[in-house]
C-alpha cells in the first residue's frame, strides 16, 4: 500500500510541478525541489505565507539554485541599470518575466516588510516590471536582486533592456493631442448648432461672437493637435513623395483659412466643426494604430542573449567585467549553464558545450583543450577557463550583426496599399480642385475660390486615412488572440504579400528536443554495455542519443568497427558481432515507415529489437505541406541532413531543403530569393536565424514562451498556434480586401461631396454631416468585416 | 440675451479646468498603468498586524 501512496502524483506547493520525490516536505506541504522549498521557508519566516492563499502554486520552479549576481557589485554595471541614484536612495526598474498573478503582485509589493531598507516597490502588471526604491546605504543592488531571487522572482537583466529604456523616452503626447482636439470639437459643435438651426437677423451679433470663438478653438486644434500632419506632409514633399499626409494637411490648412476668412469678412460661419472633427478622428485613428506589447520585445539581438557581465581571471582572482569591456587575451571563467560570450580557446576543464541555440543541435558537444569554442554555446558541467581570441562583436556568431542587413533601415519594404493609392488620389484631387477653379474663374472669381476650397475640404481623405488603421488594429487583435504577435500594423500587409516561405528546422518546425527515443525489446545489462560501447564511437546524432539514453557506462575495447554512411555500424566487441542501424543493414530489406525512424539492433545474427525515434514536429505540419500550392516553401537547417527522408513529406521537392547552413548562408539564401523578386517570409527561432529573419521581407520568430529570448523579428508566434499559419496568411489577405472595399466606400462619399463642392455651393452643414457620417461608416464596416473574416478563418 | 456671453464664458472656463485636470493626470503618470490597480484593490490588507510594534 505504501508503494501506491508514494506513486500518487503530488503537485509542488510552490510551483505546481509534479513532485518526483518525497524528500522535500515542510509543514505537510510537498515541494518538487530544494529551491522551491527554500522559497517557501523564506516566505513563511517573513510571515508572507499569504502569498499562497491568493492563488494555487503561484511560484516559478526553482530547480537551479545557484545565485550569480556578484557582477552587480561592479559600479559600471550598476550605473547602467539604475534609473536614479543619490546619496540616500536608488530607484531601479526590473523586468520580471514570471509576474503572472495577484500573488506575484502582492508579494512583490510587500518587499518592504521582508527588508525595511526597501522603501517602496510597485508592480506594473502588464509590462511585468517592478519599480523599487531602496536605501543604498543599507542594501546594495546586488542584495536587492538576490532578495528577489530568494522569493522566487529573478529579474531578467540584460544590457539591451537598458538601451531600450533610453530609446523609449521620446514619446509623442498623442493622448494629449486627442484630448485637446476632442475638447475643441465638442465646444465648436455646440457653438455651431445655432448657425445650423438659423439665427434671427437681430441676433447676428451672437453669430459673430460664435464665429470668433470657433476660430479661437480651432487654433490649438490646427497648431497643436494637427501639427504632426503639416510636418509629415512637408517632409514627404521634400522627399518628393505624395503620401496621404499631403491631402490631409492641405485639407486641414484650407479648412482653417476658409473658416478664418468667412468669419472675419462676415460672409459665413466657416467649417470650424468639420475641421475639429477631422483632426480628432484622424488622431483617434493614429492612436488605434499604435498597439504595443509591453512584455514582448521585437528588437532583441545577441546582447540580450549573452550575459551582462563576464568573470575574468586576473592574477588568480576572478572579477566581473561588463560584456563590452571584454577584450582578446582575457582569461574568462565560465561555469555551469553560462554562455560563452566570445570565440575563445579552451585552457582548463572539461568542456561540454550545448550549442542548441546557435545551431539547433540539442546534444552537447565535447571540446578538447586548446580547441576554439565559438561564442553562443552554453557550458554544461564543471567550470572551465578560456582565453578570448576574438572580441565579442567579431565572433563567429555575432559578426552576423555586422552585416548590412542589420545596419540599414528596411527599405525593401513594399509600398502599402495606402501609399500606392494616395499618390493617385492626390493628383486627381488637385486636378479636380484646379479644374473647378479655372471653370468658375472667368465668370465668378469668388465662386471659383469657393469651389476650389470646397473640393479640397470635402475630398479630404479622412475615411481613407482611417480605413487602414482601424482594419489593421482589428486584425492585430485577432492575431493577438491567436498568440501571434505582430510588431506593428504594417506587418499585416507584408504578410498578405508573401509568396515564399522559408522555414528553419530545429525549434521552428520541431519542438524542443527534436526526437523522442523509445526502445522496443528488452536488453540485458551486458547487451546494453555492448551497444553503448559501439555507439559511443559514432558521431551520428542517433548514436549519440542512444548513448545518452543508455546512460554513462564503462566503455569496452572494440576489435573491429566500421560505420557505413546512411546505413549503420558494424562492430565486433568481445567476440560478439554487432550490427546497429537501418532495417536495410540489419534485416536485409527496406522498411518503409516515414512516421518514425528506427534503429535496429542485432547481435550474433539475432535481432534484439529496435530503438524508435519519433520526430516531434509541430502540430499542423500537414497544413504547411498544403501551402505548397500557393507559396514556395523552403527548409533551411543548420543540422546535418539525417532527417531529409522524414521531411520530404512536407517539402515535396528535394531542392527545397538545404542542410548544413551557417547563419551567414541562411541570410544569403534569403537575399538570393529576394533578388529573384520573391517576397520572402522567414520563420526561425534561434540566434542562427537572426540574419535571415532580418534580411527577409517578414521575419517571424517562433517560440514556446514569448517571454523567453527570441531573435529580433517583425512578429513573434507562439509555437502552439503554428498550425494556424495557413489561416493567418489567408486572413491577412482578407484584411487587405477589407481595406480596398472600405476605400471604395470612402470614395463614394467623396463623390457625393464633390458633386456639391464643384458647384462652389458647399454648405458648412453638408460638410459637417458628411465627414462624421463617412467616418462612422468606415469604422463600423471595417470592424464588422474583420470580425466576420476572422470567424470565417476560424480565428475568432 | 446678453447673459449668453457670461454663460458661455463660464462653460468654457469650466471645460478648460477639466482639460487642465486631464493634462495634469496624464503628465503625472496616472494613466500609465491602467491595469494593476484593478488587481491591487482585490488584495486584502495584512490580516494580523506584525506582533512587534
Amino acid at each position: 500500500m505504501t508503494e501506491s501512496k508514494t506513486m500518487e502524483k503530488v503537485a509542488c506547493y510552490h510551483c505546481g510541478d509534479d513532485c518526483l520525490t518525497t524528500a522535500y516536505v515542510v509543514e505537510e506541504k510537498s515541494f518538487c525541489c530544494n529551491g522551491c522549498k527554500t522559497v517557501f521557508e523564506i516566505l513563511s519566516a517573513s510571515k508572507m505565507a499569504n502569498y499562497y492563499s491568493y492563488n494555487d502554486h503561484p511560484g516559478a520552479t526553482r530547480a537551479r539554485t545557484d545565485k550569480r549576481f556578484d557582477y552587480l557589485s561592479s559600479a559600471d554595471i550598476v550605473n547602467e541599470l539604475v534609473d536614479y541614484t543619490d546619496a540616500q536612495i536608488t530607484i531601479v526598474t526590473f523586468f520580471i518575466p514570471h509576474i503572472h498573478c495577484s500573488s506575484c503582485l502582492w508579494l512583490l509589493e510587500q518587499l518592504n516588510s521582508i527588508n525595511p531598507a526597501i522603501h517602496y516597490s510597485r508592480v506594473d502588471f502588464l509590462k511585468k516590471q517592478l519599480n523599487i526604491r531602496f536605501d543604498q546605504q543599507r542594501i546594495s543592488l546586488q542584495q536587492v536582486v538576490e532578495l528577489l531571487y530568494d522569493v522566487g522572482y529573478e529579474p531578467l537583466i540584460s544590457l539591451q533592456d537598458i538601451i531600450k529604456k533610453q530609446n523609449g523616452l521620446n514619446k509623442d503626447n498623442l493622448v494629449q493631442k486627442i484630448a485637446v482636439a476632442g475638447f475643441c470639437f465638442g465646444n465648436v459643435m455646440l457653438l455651431s448648432f445655432p448657425e445650423y438651426f438659423g439665427i434671427a437677423e437681430y441676433e447676428s451679433t451672437f453669430k459673430h461672437f460664435f464665429g470668433w470663438l470657433n476660430i479661437l478653438f480651432c487654433l490649438p486644434v490646427v497648431f497643436y493637435s494637427g501639427q504632426g500632419y503639416f510636418v509629415a506632409a512637408w517632409q514627404n514633399l521634400r522627399k518628393k513623395i505624395f503620401g496621404i499626409d499631403f491631402p490631409l494637411a492641405l485639407g486641414i490648412g484650407v479648412l482653417f483659412i476658409r473658416t478664418c476668412v468667412e468669419v472675419i469678412t462676415y460672409t459665413g460661419a466657416g467649417f470650424a466643426d468639420t475641421l475639429c472633427g477631422l483632426v480628432f478622428f484622424l488622431l483617434v485613428g493614429r492612436f488605434v494604430q499604435q498597439k504595443t506589447y509591453h512584455h514582448i520585445s521585437f528588437e532583441r539581438d545577441y546582447r540580450s542573449f549573452f550575459p551582462v557581465a563576464i568573470h575574468i581571471l586576473e592574477d588568480g582572482i576572478d572579477k566581473p567585467v561588463p560584456l563590452s569591456q571584454l577584450k582578446t587575451g582575457h582569461r574568462v571563467l565560465i561555469r555551469h549553464n553560462e554562455i560563452i560570450p566570445a570565440d575563445a580557446i579552451l585552457l582548463k576543464g572539461e568542456a561540454l558545450i550545448d550549442f542548441s541555440f546557435v545551431t539547433g543541435e540539442s546534444i552537447p558537444v565535447k571540446k578538447t583543450l586548446g580547441e576554439v569554442i565559438y561564442a553562443g554555446g552554453r557550458q554544461t558541467g564543471e567550470a572551465i577557463e578560456l582565453e578570448v581570441v576574438k572580441p565579442v562583436y567579431q565572433s563567429y556568431l555575432t559578426q552576423l550583426w555586422n552585416n548590412e542587413a542589420f545596419t540599414r533601415q528596411k527599405d525593401n519594404r513594399m509600398q502599402t496599399f495606402n501609399e500606392k493609392v494616395s499618390r493617385y488620389f492626390t493628383i486627381v484631387l488637385l486636378t479636380i480642385a484646379f479644374g473647378s477653379l479655372l471653370f468658375w474663374l472667368p465668370t465668378d472669381v469668388r465662386r471659383g475660390f469657393a469651389a476650389f476650397t470646397a473640393v479640397l475640404i470635402v475630398a479630404c481623405p479622412c475615411a481613407l486615412a482611417l480605413s487602414t488603421p482601424f482594419t489593421m488594429s482589428a486584425a492585430l487583435s485577432v492575431f493577438d488572440r491567436n498568440l501571434f504577435y505582430l510588431k506593428n500594423v504594417a506587418v499585416v500587409e507584408q504578410l498578405a504579400a508573401i509568396d515564399t516561405i522559408v522555414f528553419d528546422k530545429t525549434g521552428t518546425i520541431t519542438t524542443g528536443n527534436s526526437k523522442e527515443i523509445k526502445i522496443d525489446g528488452l536488453l540485458s545489462t551486458k547487451e546494453q554495455l555492448l551497444i553503448y560501447s559501439t555507439c559511443i564511437n559514432s558521431t551520428h546524432p542517433l548514436s549519440r542519443m542512444i548513448c545518452q539514453y543508455l546512460g554513462t557506462q564503462q566503455r569496452l575495447e572494440i576489435t573491429r568497427y566500421a560505420e557505413i554512411p546512411n546505413l549503420g555500424i558494424l562492430a565486433t566487441i568481445d567476440g560478439h558481432r554487432i550490427r546497429i542501424g537501418s532495417s536495410k543493414l540489419v534485416l536485409g530489406y527496406k522498411e518503409i515507415d516515414d512516421q518514425v525512424s528506427k534503429v535496429y539492433l542485432m547481435m550474433d545474427e539475432e535481432v534484439l529489437g529496435f530503438f524508435e525515434f519519433t520526430h516531434r514536429y509541430r502540430e499542423g505540419m500537414e497544413n504547411i505541406a498544403k501551402l505548397d500550392v500557393s507559396y514556395q516553401t523552403y527548409l533551411l537547417s543548420g543540422d546535418q541532413d539525417h532527417e531529409r527522408m522524414e521531411l520530404s513529406r512536407f517539402f515535396k521537392r528535394d531542392t527545397t531543403m538545404h542542410f548544413n547552413q551557417s547563419p551567414q548562408q541562411k541570410l544569403d539564401f534569403v537575399q538570393a530569393l529576394q533578388q529573384d523578386g520573391r517576397q520572402v517570409m522567414m520563420m526561425g527561432d534561434g540566434l542562427n536565424d537572426a540574419g535571415a529573419l532580418k534580411q527577409s521581407n517578414l521575419g517571424i520568430a517562433v517560440t514556446d514562451d514569448v517571454n523567453n529570448f527570441s531573435p529580433g523579428s517583425d512578429a513573434i508566434m507562439d509555437g502552439r498556434s503554428f498550425h494556424k499559419l495557413p489561416a493567418f496568411l489567408r486572413f491577412s489577405k482578407d484584411t487587405i480586401n477589407i481595406i480596398r472595399f472600405s476605400f471604395l466606400i470612402s470614395l463614394t462619399y467623396n463623390f457625393i461631396g464633390l458633386s456639391y463642392a464643384v458647384t462652389g455651393k458647399l454648405s458648412p452643414l453638408t460638410a459637417a454631416i458628411l465627414m462624421p457620417l463617412s467616418t462612422v461608416t468606415i469604422i463600423s464596416f471595417t470592424s464588422l468585416a474583420t470580425h466576420f473574416a476572422a470567424r470565417k478563418r476560424k480565428l475568432a | 440675451m446678453s447673459i449668453i456671453y457670461f454663460l458661455i464664458g463660464c462653460s468654457v472656463l469650466l471645460a478648460l479646468l477639466f482639460l487642465a485636470a486631464f493634462f495634469w493626470a496624464q503628465r503625472s503618470g496616472q494613466n500609465d498603468d491602467l491595469y494593476t490597480p484593478s488587481m491591487r484593490i482585490l488584495l486584502d490588507d495584512e490580516e494580523d498586524p506584525p506582533a512587534e510594534k
